[in-house]
């Protein structure tokens, strides 16, 4: 009954959704006040009868009736309940609701918060981000139905993939969609925008927040998709340029670009015709992404769903609203007014060179992404496109991208001092070169680049201190005078700090752990011991062990340090119940400067166990860059001044102090 | 043979799903850690044929193992890197290569960053152009007598 009560709240959702696209919009159009209004009541409608529908679905898997098709399939009445309830996303009907689902948070959200926009640009907005619904609510019930139901009901379900039950994986695609999908709201905005025929610094104002906080989810989610990666998969590997990660990167690189083009246009009124152009590419690419991941056209690790019908299906919704979003821009781009000018050595110009180089990264990852279906396609050739071409290609890019990023704040807007700035960097190249010095001083081994590299990202990280010393003039005021400019600070300006703070970081990490792994391969028995960076790794025993719906070796290991025990790890070699699947668990020991990670293999022809020991160095900066970069975002939207609309246009008229 | 391997990589998939990998074995490693460490680089410039994305260096699927002893063995008979990969190559085609060969089919691919770099730049120079002169340029006399008495207005 329940699971019926969530199909028709589905199908109710679709006719609303279809109200909400034509009604508001039609009026905006004659300016009738009445008809724009049933946008709002409609968008929140919609979001409750989508989430009964939802919650219907998610009542199926937690009392495991598999009388439906959707938890028979991918649930068990053993699984853990946290587990259950991730089940509703972990499988392609569910996962496309939950799609559905933030769509509908986000639209319903605007409805509700956005009572400073313009009436027809509200009805407008929120008629798009119907239409979007309306596509993906008619793909949910046409050819992903997660309520149909099975009859006679199987006894038991066929489980959920072991590899995928775990805390950090259940619990990133929230995340990771509200990320993607998030973006559609800056879609609906660049497309109600060219419909109106207005784009002025207060649209880039209202935008930015519901940008900003897209970008927030999207990095949390790829950052806690690859430290899932990092302990469950059993290699250490932290990134793989997997066609699915690469579904979420591209997003990512371009929500980036996004971020910093609309701050551009909200300061200056420049780049109005790239931001809304670079709203639409956006969220496009959140839809390749979902075609890639949901389309099963490319089967990869993550891969669930393989069905044509399904792909030609979402393919033709991305050629609908990239295409018909494209076809607008070009009818209506060229009445947009350009706005403010700037010389090339500027604020506005670095960030110009922020979106060049992101959108380049971004089309990079795409091309290499889809390249070899599409080759495959026209000439039937078959190549592969992995993890060397992306770090061959993906890498130089961010290189001068990292290199520039210091000096983007420094410089004031419309027209910047180069050399100003770069003195005013002197000790952030200070720290780099004596980071590199350190670095070879320390390390004999890797590649010669590596140090340059870290280099970089301290660089990156002392230029985010500096700016922030700069702007409470740390060093030339008085103490009290440092104290009242550092609270008077925009919150933005501590949430760049933190964020660029986080790109160095990020970078320290990749580098540090990429160039200095240390790697152990052995065959090891009980008693047996190996020296990994210092540590003194002892293999003690292996024992059974049996968890709630696995069997499981679990094996000790004693790690000493200067003949002290520090941690004793217990990697271990699971073997699922249903379906019958191993899966391996890191033993980890986390310190500061590094993870000593320890994963058990197979038995030995010889006697003894495969066991790998790493020590990975400042593997964590990795995704404590990335939590600072999330905390950045945080702290940038908590800004009065973004939560205030119109009446922040006025401080925005303000001078703002020259740097 | 495509189909052949595209239908084992199939019935592999449905078997194991993902697998967590412990990839190179203990036994399968060279004595001299120079060779190893050469093959461990060569390895990771190769598919698992079976595998979705993921290097034969990466993998525990047996088909991933033979190529990693294959990988050796072709060390220890003096070949180059180069001569290593190109025999896997012969062997199992280009697929198996996870960074494709620079040729006519993959230009694109690998003129991507530096054709979207340039068209970018290109763009940012055309629209540029039009605006540098058009903000220096003299007012028309209209103009001038529109800003006096503008500034004429706030004199007062």
């Amino acid at each position: 009954m329940i699971v019926e009560l969530g199909h028709f709240a589905l199908i109710l959702a679709l006719l609303v959704a279809v109200v909400q696209v034509v009604v508001p919009a039609f009026g905006a159009h004659v300016r009738d006040e009445r008809m724009m209004r049933v946008a709002e009541p409609a968008a929140i409608s919609q979001l409750l009868l989508i989430a009964i529908a939802f919650f219907a679905l998610m009542h199926a898997y937690v009392t495991s009736d598999f009388s439906v098709l959707n938890v028979a399939e991918n649930s068990h009445s053993t699984k853990p309940l946290i587990y259950k309830m991730a089940g509703v996303w972990g499988n392609h009907e569910g996962s496309m609701l939950l799609w559905v689902l933030i769509l509908a948070l986000f639209g319903a959200a605007v409805a509700l918060f956005g009572n400073n926009l313009p009436p027809t640009l509200k009805a407008r907005v929120l008629s798009v981000q119907a239409s979007i619904a309306v596509a993906f609510l008619l793909f949910s019930l046409l050819t992903s139905n997660p309520f149909v139901r099975l009859d006679p009901a199987p006894p038991d379900g066929n489980g959920l993939n072991p590899i995928l039950q775990d805390p950090a994986l259940a619990f990133h695609p929230p995340f990771l969609y509200t990320g993607y999908v998030g973006f559609s709201i800056a879609f609906s905005f660049a497309i109600a925008a060219l419909i109106e025929g207005r784009i002025d610094a207060a649209w880039a104002r209202w935008v930015r927040p519901w940008t900003l906080a897209a970008w927030m989810f999207l990095t949390i989610g790829i950052s806690m998709g690859s430290w899932w990666a990092y302990y469950e998969l059993g290699w250490g590997g932290w990134w793989f340029w997997d066609p699915v990660e690469n579904a979420s990167f591209m997003p990512w690189l371009a929500g980036t670009a996004l971020l910093h083009s609309a701050l551009v246009m909200e300061k200056r009124e420049a780049l109005k015709i790239w931001t809304v152009l670079l709203a639409i590419l956006t969220f496009s690419l959140s839809l390749m992404g979902t075609f890639i991941v949901r389309s099963g056209v490319l089967t990869s690790v993550h891969s669930f769903a393989v069905d044509p019908a399904r792909g030609v299906f979402i393919l033709a919704i991305l050629v609908f609203f990239t295409g018909g979003g494209l076809a607008l821009f070009a009818l209506r781009a060229k009445d947009i007014q350009p706005g403010g000018l700037f010389q090339p050595i500027s604020r506005e110009g670095s960030l110009v060179l922020n979106n060049l180089l992101l959108v380049t990264a971004a089309a990079t990852v795409l091309v290499g992404t889809l390249y070899p279906m599409a080759l495959e396609g026209l000439t039937g050739e078959k190549i592969s496109v992995g993890p060397p071409f992306f770090n061959m290609t993906f890498g130089p890019l961010m290189i001068p991208l990292l290199i520039a990023l210091p000096f983007g704040p420094l410089l004031a807007w419309k027209r910047g001092d180069l050399l100003g700035a770069m003195q005013r960097l002197a000790f952030a190249f200070l720290a780099a070169l004596v980071t590199v010095v350190t670095v070879y001083a320390v390390e004999h081994r890797g590649p010669w680049l590596a140090p340059f590299g870290i280099a970089l990202g301290v660089y990156v990280m002392a230029g985010a201190i500096i700016e922030w010393a700069n702007r409470v003039k740390l060093g030339s005021a008085g103490r009290d005078e440092i104290v009242r400019r550092a609270t008077n600070l925009p919150r933005s300006a501590y949430g760049t700090l933190f964020a660029h703070f986080g790109v160095g970081m990020l970078m320290v990490g990749i580098v540090a752990t990429s160039a200095y792994r240390e790697e152990h391969i052995l065959a090891m028995k009980p008693g047996d011991r190996v020296m990994v960076d210092g540590y003194q790794v002892t293999f003690t025993k292996v024992e059974r062990g049996r968890g709630p719906n696995y069997t499981e070796d679990i094996a000790d290991f004693n790690v000493k340090r200067d003949g002290e025990t520090v941690a004793t790890l217990q990697p271990a070699k699971r073997l699922y119940d249903a379906p019958p699947q191993p899966t391996t668990e890191a033993g980890i020991h986390a310190a500061w400067r590094g993870d000593l990670y320890v994963v058990i293999g197979d038995a030995q022809p010889g006697g003894g166990y495969a066991v790998r020991a790493y020590f990975n160095p400042l593997v964590r900066f990795i995704w404590l860059g990335a939590l600072f970069m999330f905390f950045g975002g945080g702290i940038s939207l908590s800004d009065r001044r973004l939560r205030v609309g119109a009446p922040a246009r006025t401080r925005a008229a303000m001078p703002v102090p020259a740097e | 043979m495509r189909r052949l391997l595209a239908a084992l990589a199939l019935a592999f998939w449905a078997l194991v799903g993902v697998a967590p990998a412990l990839a190179v074995q203990p036994g399968e490693m060279l004595a001299d850690p120079a060779l190893e460490k050469r093959a461990r680089t060569i390895s990771a410039e190769l598919r698992c044929l079976v595998c979705q994305n993921q290097s034969i260096d990466d993998s525990d699927a047996p088909l991933a193992g033979d190529l990693r002893r294959l990988v050796r063995e072709r060390l220890k008979a003096h070949d180059t890197d180069q001569q290593v990969l190109d025999y896997i190559v012969a062997r199992y085609g280009e697929f198996v290569l996870l960074k494709p060969r620079f040729e006519v089919s993959t230009l694109l691919l690998w003129l991507t960053p530096v054709l979207v770099l340039l068209a970018g730049l290109g763009l940012i120079v055309r629209a540029a152009k039009p605006a540098g002169p058009s903000a220096s340029e003299p007012l028309t006399d209209r103009e001038k007598a529109e800003l006096n008495e503008i500034l004429a207005a706030k004199d007062r």
